[in-house]
């Protein structure tokens, strides 16, 4: 396979896009189509590149949720090793619980704006990722007419499609094997590479962390809602309570009532800034997490796979001696079959030792990655707050001079 | 002007610095007597949070009037603090690196904020060298020795109270009693019955229940914080601190002899007995001079309130003009303008409760973030593999302390803000007064009308007896008696009316002065409440800005172009 780099779409934020190869991709224009039950949101998925493999220097198309559910599974199947770029959650449902029902429809346009956003996230980390941007499978995404798209979507049945609960119980079992190494249980069938170990271990425990991280920052969030609308609220109260005073004292009031009035809105803009800026890109990394969970269970497959068929080899070369000295008729199928089975064994060996390096590989990639995403995550939620608390200052500071004012007079 | 004493005041202040401060009007009790607040200031300042900044308190028990125990000491103990709001920002911060120096919450404007409404005007010099200090402290159990009903003792709490004054009617100038809470129960209700027509400072609560429910010492304490206020109050007002009712309390030692207002049962009872005699006459059924001056009062003047309600229903719904109206269009105006004002208070304080828990909110949600981060730097540090994580973790350490601290800020913010806003709840709780004063004049008023009443009845009788003796024989002697007792009853009934329309004439006074004063001490309050507030504001908003500045400069490289 061979290695192509090109940074249209680069990891790097200083590298400027050279002219040679590019893929740019991107997702934008949500809209609602059809209706009731059935109505789903679609997207416009443009694609700029040279590449010879795509058809032209930009193709438009149209693509719904289940699309990009399409190309991940598909990704993830082929791609075993490689940490498949997250996709955001399917529904509002279960993400956070913290919602009220009035949230959540209030939320419906901002809910779709975070998705986007996320979609285009996901594409082009595909796009720009040396192994996955090769992808057949991203090809057809990028350029597929709708029903060509629509036949391959309802193609993926069964056999290949792995269901979240197959996933969940891969989960758990990675998770409790994980656990019993930890407790010291001895059981078969586990890689017993102590840097493997340590690195299952890091990853379970940092979902944790993460998960709690973006809990407080979705509260974080709230707060500032609710502190808005206090603020709102307050403003209202004083106003009226000036009107009663009125002279300087009133128009004093009246003044703090419109800054607060004023700030409230700021409060509630934050809010949002901190919602798309922070706390998404924390829950970007969680869902990234759980991809990398996946390749460990994936991993893990492949070893146990890789060892029973070591173990089948075993006894099946136990059988044929045993048949080759009684000189049984069977002896030749026998051979056959061994035969067939050392190159599965050695094709399973083979599928095992690429994921493994394949992961260790991506785990430098995936942390680079990290390290970049949050921290420009955190810089958008610092430049947030300080700009908040600037305009809280400067409006609040305004004020001063009138309210000497009164008391002088 | 200086009833209260800055509880700031350095033990080491020279003398014209203590009075500088004197005369400013400081004021520390910021504590809230309201149950309502009772809450937010609760949770405010519980200090099991990993947060909290332990502050070294300074030992100072001997003297409570100049060297209490510090402010911040109070406000991570008691759930009522009481400190001196705008200088508390620096001192908070300890180990955030921050210096003890007010920068921008001026001196002057911290040193504003005095009990609300009860500054005695500053304009005579005389008065302006006048002061009482009172500080309560001490709380003891003491059980009280077997009284008639309840075998056994029963335990209640006295507290220490400690006067510093140069007022000449004392004829000291320090000293000590102890009181227990029933004891200011009966000293407000004296000074209510004394000062008809004054806006006497409410009382703190007598919070039966809560009492079962909170901790006791939490209990205790809230309560001396609350009695403290109150009696600094009583001293400010101008009228009140000269009263003979607030000095024996201050003064007399052993029990107070102040005659607790007899217990309703004991009256209902007394006015019970008197009645019938009263309604067959053997008893005066006239209201004397020295009562006209009392309002109708439960059981022993039932004979009078029933004249008093019904001149009061003939007020009402008879149709009839009373002899005395409320003429006064001036003070239904403004009785209408403070019933307005009332309202908007009460709004406007339960939306500053709003807003002081949804920063208190923020505070903790952003100080809990920031823990986490905390952890999550600390982890990624043990189990770094590669440089990224090391980097990445660096950053993470910056944004947690940058939260950790604005949380700090937040807490300080919050605070204040509580203190400051205490004004909106403290002017709240006056409108009780105001009510008590306004119906004080209404019910001398009715007490008036019901004489006149009372007098133009007795006037026809004795007209119609006097026209009708020239046509009888032989009841003359009878009739004269009659009338003699006529006009006795006429003479007194006319003493009495003469008293009550000049104690309705004084209440009047009392009102309007008190308005006045009420008026001009509210504005000035509100102003230094807004110039609080919006200052605390600035100062801990610009702290932390800049503290996320700090990080959004640092983390400045991620930004793609």
């Amino acid at each position: 396979m061979q290695q192509r780099s090109f940074s249209g779409v680069s990891q790097s934020p200083r590298s400027p896009s050279k002219q040679p190869p590019y893929l740019a991709v991107s997702v934008t224009d949500p809209a609602k189509m059809g209706n009731g039950v059935q109505a789903y949101i679609s997207y416009k998925v443009i694609t700029k590149t040279n590449l010879p493999e795509y058809q032209g220097l930009e193709k438009i198309v149209i693509r719904r949720y289940s699309d990009f559910v399409w190309l991940r599974d598909r990704l993830f199947e082929k791609y075993k090793g490689i940490f498949i770029p997250p996709l955001p959650e399917k529904s509002t449902v279960g993400t956070n619980k913290a919602l009220s029902c009035a949230e959540k429809f209030r939320f419906t346009a901002e809910f779709i704006e975070m998705r986007r956003q996320a979609l285009d996230i996901f594409v082009n980390r595909i796009a720009s990722h040396h192994e996955l941007q090769q992808s057949e499978d991203l090809r057809i995404f990028l350029q597929a007419d709708e029903q060509t798209m629509e036949r391959a979507r309802s193609q993926e049945t069964g056999i290949f499609k792995k269901k979240p609960a197959d996933l969940m119980q891969i989960f758990k079992d990675v998770q409790s094997r994980v656990s019993d190494v930890v407790l010291g249980k001895e059981k078969p069938v586990e890689e017993s590479n102590p840097d493997y170990e340590k690195l299952k271990r890091y990853v379970f425990e940092l979902e944790d962390h993460l998960a709690e991280a973006q809990k407080h920052a979705y509260r974080l969030v709230k707060r500032h809602r609710e502190l808005g609308q206090s603020l709102s609220d307050f403003g209202r109260a004083v106003k009226l309570l000036g009107a009663c005073e009125g002279e300087a004292l009133g128009k004093a009031f009246s003044e703090l009532g419109t800054k607060s009035e004023m700030l409230s809105v700021k409060l509630q803009k934050e809010a949002q800034h901190l919602l798309m800026n922070f706390e998404e890109p924390l829950k970007d990394y969680v869902r990234a997490v759980h991809s990398v969970k996946g390749t460990i269970a994936e991993r893990a497959a492949a070893f146990r796979q890789h060892c029973d068929l070591a173990e089948t080899i075993k006894l099946k070369e136990i059988d044929l001696n045993k048949l080759r000295l009684t000189r049984s008729e069977r002896t030749v199928d026998a051979e056959h079959e061994y035969e067939e089975l050392k190159a599965d064994g050695e094709e399973a060996r083979r599928r095992f030792e690429m994921i493994v390096r394949l992961m260790n590989e991506e785990m430098v990639r995936f942390q680079e990655e990290k390290t970049l995403d949050v921290g420009l995550a955190f810089h958008e939620f610092a430049k947030g707050q300080s700009r908040l608390a600037n305009a809280i200052a400067d409006a609040w500071r305004s004020l001063l001079p009138k309210l000497e004012a009164c008391s002088s007079s | 002007m200086m009833g209260s004493e800055n509880q700031e005041a350095h033990p080491h202040a020279s003398r014209e610095e203590m009075q500088s401060l004197i005369l400013d009007d400081t004021s520390s009790s910021t504590s809230q007597s309201f149950s309502s607040y009772r809450s937010a200031m609760t949770t405010l300042s519980e200090s099991h949070h990993p947060l909290s900044v332990p502050i070294a308190t300074s030992p100072a028990e001997s003297d409570p009037l100049l060297s209490p125990p510090p402010p911040q000491h109070r406000h991570l103990q008691s759930p009522k603090s009481t400190s001196n709001p705008n200088m508390q920002p620096p001192l908070y911060f300890a180990d955030v690196g921050e210096v003890n120096g007010i920068e921008s919450p001026s001196p002057s404007q911290s040193l504003e904020k005095s009990s609300p409404f009860s500054r005695s005007s500053s304009s005579s010099s005389s008065s302006s060298t006048e002061y009482i200090k009172i500080a309560v402290s001490n709380p003891q159990k003491e059980v009280q020795s077997s009284n008639k009903i309840v075998p056994g003792g029963n335990t209640y709490v006295t507290y220490l109270i400690t006067t510093k004054t140069n007022l000449p009617d004392f004829g000291a100038s320090e000293f000590s009693v102890r009181r227990r809470f029933k004891d200011v129960v009966t000293l407000s209700d004296r000074l209510v019955e004394a000062y008809r027509g004054f806006l006497i400072p409410p009382r703190p609560d007598k919070n039966v229940v809560e009492s079962q429910v909170m901790q006791k010492q939490e209990f205790v304490e809230q309560r001396r914080v609350a009695l403290e206020k109150y009696l600094r109050r009583l001293a400010d007002h101008p009228v009140i601190r000269k009263s003979d009712e607030l000095r024996v309390f201050l003064q007399v030692q052993g029990r107070l002899p102040l005659a607790a207002s007899a217990d309703v049962a004991s009256r209902v009872i007394d006015g019970a007995v008197k009645l019938p005699r009263q309604l067959f006459g053997d008893a005066p059924s006239t209201i004397g001079p020295q009562d006209a001056v009392q309002p109708a009062k439960g059981g022993r003047d039932l004979l009078r309130m029933f004249k008093e309600l019904k001149q009061y229903v003939a007020n009402d719904w008879g149709g009839s003009r009373p002899p005395v109206d409320e003429e006064d269009k001036e003070f239904l105006e403004k009785k209408e303008r403070l019933r307005d004002l009332e309202q908007q208070l009460s709004n406007a304080s339960q939306q500053a409760e709003s807003l002081v828990k949804a920063q208190q909110d923020m505070g903790e949600t952003m100080g809990e973030l920031g823990l986490t981060f905390l952890k999550l730097t600390k982890f990624e540090n043990e189990e770094a593999v590669l440089n990224a994580q090391r980097i990445r973790a660096a950053d993470m350490k910056n944004v947690a302390t940058a939260a950790v601290k604005a949380s700090r800020y937040y807490r300080g913010l919050n605070a204040q803000t509580v203190s400051h806003l205490d004004t909106l709840h403290e002017y709240m709780g006056l409108m009780l007064s105001v009510h008590t004063a306004f119906s004080d004049r209404a019910s001398a008023l009715l007490t008036v009308q019901t004489l006149l009443s009372e007098l133009s009845s007795l006037n026809s009788r004795a007209e119609k007896l006097e026209t009708s003796s020239s046509k009888r024989f032989g009841g003359d002697k009878s009739r004269f008696r009659k009338v003699e007792e006529l006009q006795e009853a006429i003479r007194v009934t006319e003493d009495a009316k003469n008293c009550a329309a000049r104690e309705y004439e004084r209440i009047k006074e009392n009102n309007r002065i008190e308005i006045e004063r009420l008026d001009a001490e509210r504005k000035a309050d509100f102003l230094n409440m807004l110039k609080g507030f919006v200052t605390n504001q600035v100062f801990y908003s610009e702290k932390i800005g800049s503290e996320w500045a700090k990080v959004a400069e640092a983390t400045s490289g991620y930004v793609k172009e």
